[in-house]
């Protein structure tokens, strides 16, 4: 089949729908993977992963809408997830999250201008004793001030610049 | 990267293998690895069931039900193939002690998951892991694929003419997949909706067939079980309530972090002595006992010992292990808003109680902690909650539902301090949002 993936990740969605009794168990992390790969899910991939998994689209759709980490739309390259759930309200939380919506200058859910940044407030992400926290893509950081958050947002531009640099 | 925090009381049963590396399969056995799958083959299904059963281990995702007891429901003979599901859709809020055992001791998830296997004769398992805990799900792939390349997973384990698969999964977030049924449903690649009970997993479960499904701290404690003998883990506990487990203190405390301790082991002497007491000498005010959905204490109700029967007689629940500390600065109501705004997000719409309920609940919450509520609305907020119970297929309503329960009763003053207008009177200025969110 002509695919929208790499060939690295299309042989690994090849061998993913063979690990189960049912085919159609492999749609929920072979939805994540695509997104990781190509950004977002958009109507061709949810076609082709559809078709790898012997449901309809509609189906698809169904699924993407019901996890809060799949998404229909771009995000930014670093995705930041700051929690705001007890523990980390309890520490500090929601100063973290005002703190990143005033220095990328975008609210929840937005995304900064030249696509480097996006931000979400999330759910309990697992790390309430090393609270407040968040995950910049899949990274957690953890135990944060708002200088902290400063220095891995920083951190995350620079190294996107010295990967466009080369 | 997540560490163990440690105390002089500390016992270390599950967190045995923590920090010596134990992720390297070498390292693993050096350490007594895979003996417990070696001693469960040769005691056979009755053996094993029988060993988990004098363990008193109890499951450590929040029911507390006994492990070797759900085990023995699964039928002997079954024309459909039989499963092993273990939950590490970690997201109670306050936990986060399998993301300890997922990273530094991958292999004991394994082995628990193979042991489990044979008490049931399945010869498949799965080891489904949250969405976000991706560098988790890596260590885990990398430790499966150690696994069968040493011949304890695949055909024929350890020579022993018995074969069985683990094939990891990952989630994509949501909290409602942690509810045994609808991580079913997540598996079978739908929506996280809960399934109607009976029958129960253990009967009819994954694929159509029997299915035992415990938490990943449980299954990781099962080759311990194995390792100290059934009868000595249950000395470490309480009655009834066998072992240790991994408590996450978090919150306003000293010393947050995770800590391994006997169950029963006290409770406020683990917020003052474990966990150092509250910062800046303030006063403690409330103690959520086990993950956000677990009633919360007050100040005199927390002398008790930390087990499923003595939390639940004090009118709470030993849930998750996640110990949150409120000091005397928080305010309830903006507390008990945070939680509820976390269900009405994360309820998945199935059940009309819980779908409605939480969203009401979020904006009369909402209403009362910016000002502008009534004097019924209290009353309104404790009938709408009381109103949930039992009323849904999965208890994600009852968790919403129980502690709001309890923030109005016990903390009723609080909730009229904000009426007339008044606002939250602890000037908290984080404003939220009436609609929408």
């Amino acid at each position: 089949m002509t695919t929208l993936f790499s060939p690295a990740l299309a042989a690994r969605f090849d061998k993913l729908v063979t690990l189960y009794p049912i085919r159609r168990s492999a749609l929920v992390p072979m939805l994540l993977y695509a997104q990781d790969e190509v950004g977002y899910l958009f109507d061709p991939v949810i076609a082709e992963i559809a078709e790898r998994v012997g449901a309809t689209e509609l189906e698809v759709r169904n699924v993407i809408s019901y996890y809060s980490m799949l998404r229909t739309k771009p995000a930014g390259k670093y995705h930041v997830q700051v929690c705001t759930n007890i523990s980390c309200m309890l520490r500090g939380g929601n100063e973290i999250l005002d703190h990143c919506k005033k220095k990328l200058g975008i609210p929840n859910k937005g995304v900064t201008a030249d696509g480097l940044f996006s931000l979400e407030e999330v759910e309990c992400i697992g790390a309430c004793s090393w609270a407040p926290a968040a995950q910049v893509n899949y990274d957690f950081h953890e135990n944060l001030t708002p200088a902290s958050i400063d220095q891995v947002l920083a951190d995350y531009r620079a190294k996107s610049e010295k990967g466009a640099a080369k | 990267m997540a560490t163990l925090s440690t105390h002089p009381d500390c016992v270390p049963v599950v967190s045995y293998r923590f920090g010596k590396g134990a992720a390297n399969i070498d390292k693993y056995l050096e350490l007594d690895g895979y003996q417990a799958a070696r001693k469960a083959l040769a005691l056979g299904p009755d053996g094993i069931i029988a060993e988990m059963k004098a363990s008193n281990l109890r499951g450590r995702g929040g029911a507390g039900f006994p492990t070797g007891l759900k085990w023995s429901f699964v039928p002997k003979q079954s024309a459909k193939p039989k499963y092993v599901l273990v939950n590490g859709d970690e997201s109670e809020p306050g936990t986060c002690k399998d993301r300890l055992i997922l990273e530094q001791d991958p292999h004991a998830v394994i082995e628990g998951t193979i042991i489990a296997g044979l008490s049931v004769q399945s010869q498949m398992g799965f080891i489904y892991l949250r969405g976000e805990y991706r560098y988790l799900l890596e260590i885990m792939e990398r430790a499966v694929a150690d696994a069968y390349a040493e011949g304890f997973l695949g055909k024929n384990i350890f020579g022993s003419g018995v074969d069985f698969d683990i094939v990891t999964q990952t989630g994509a977030g949501a909290y409602e997949v942690g509810e045994e049924s609808a991580l079913m449903e997540s598996l079978e690649g739908k929506r996280g909706i809960p399934r109607i009970r009976p029958p129960f997993p253990a009967v009819v479960g994954l694929y159509g067939g029997p299915t035992i499904i415990n938490n990943a701290e449980t299954i990781a404690t099962v080759p311990h079980v194995f390792r100290l003998g059934g009868a000595e883990y249950a000395k470490i506990g309480t009655e009834r309530n066998g072992g240790t487990r991994l408590f996450c203190l978090s919150g306003h405390i000293e010393r947050p972090g995770v800590y391994e301790l006997p169950m029963g082991y006290n409770l406020k002497k683990m917020i003052y002595e474990v966990g150092g007491g509250i910062p800046g000498g303030k006063k403690l005010k409330a103690v959520v006992p086990g993950g956000a959905s677990t009633p919360a204490l007050t100040a005199d109700e927390i002398d008790i010992g930390m087990d499923f029967d003595q939390v639940g007689k004090a009118g709470s629940m030993l849930g998750s292990g996640g110990v949150v500390v409120l000091d005397e600065t928080t305010c309830m109501v903006e507390f008990a808003l945070r939680t509820m705004k976390f269900y009405a997000h994360e309820s998945c719409g199935w059940c009309i109680p819980c779908r409605e309920g939480t969203d009401w609940l979020k904006k009369s919450l909402t209403r009362l902690h910016e000002g502008g509520a009534v004097d019924k609305d209290i009353d309104n907020i404790r009938y709408l909650a009381e109103n949930m119970l039992g009323r849904t297929f999965c208890p994600l309503g009852d968790a919403a539902a129980m502690p709001t329960i309890a923030f109005v009763k016990k903390w009723r003053k609080e909730f009229e301090d904000h009426l007339e207008g008044k606002g939250c009177p602890y000037r908290h200025t984080h404003q939220e949002e009436l609609v929408g969110g």
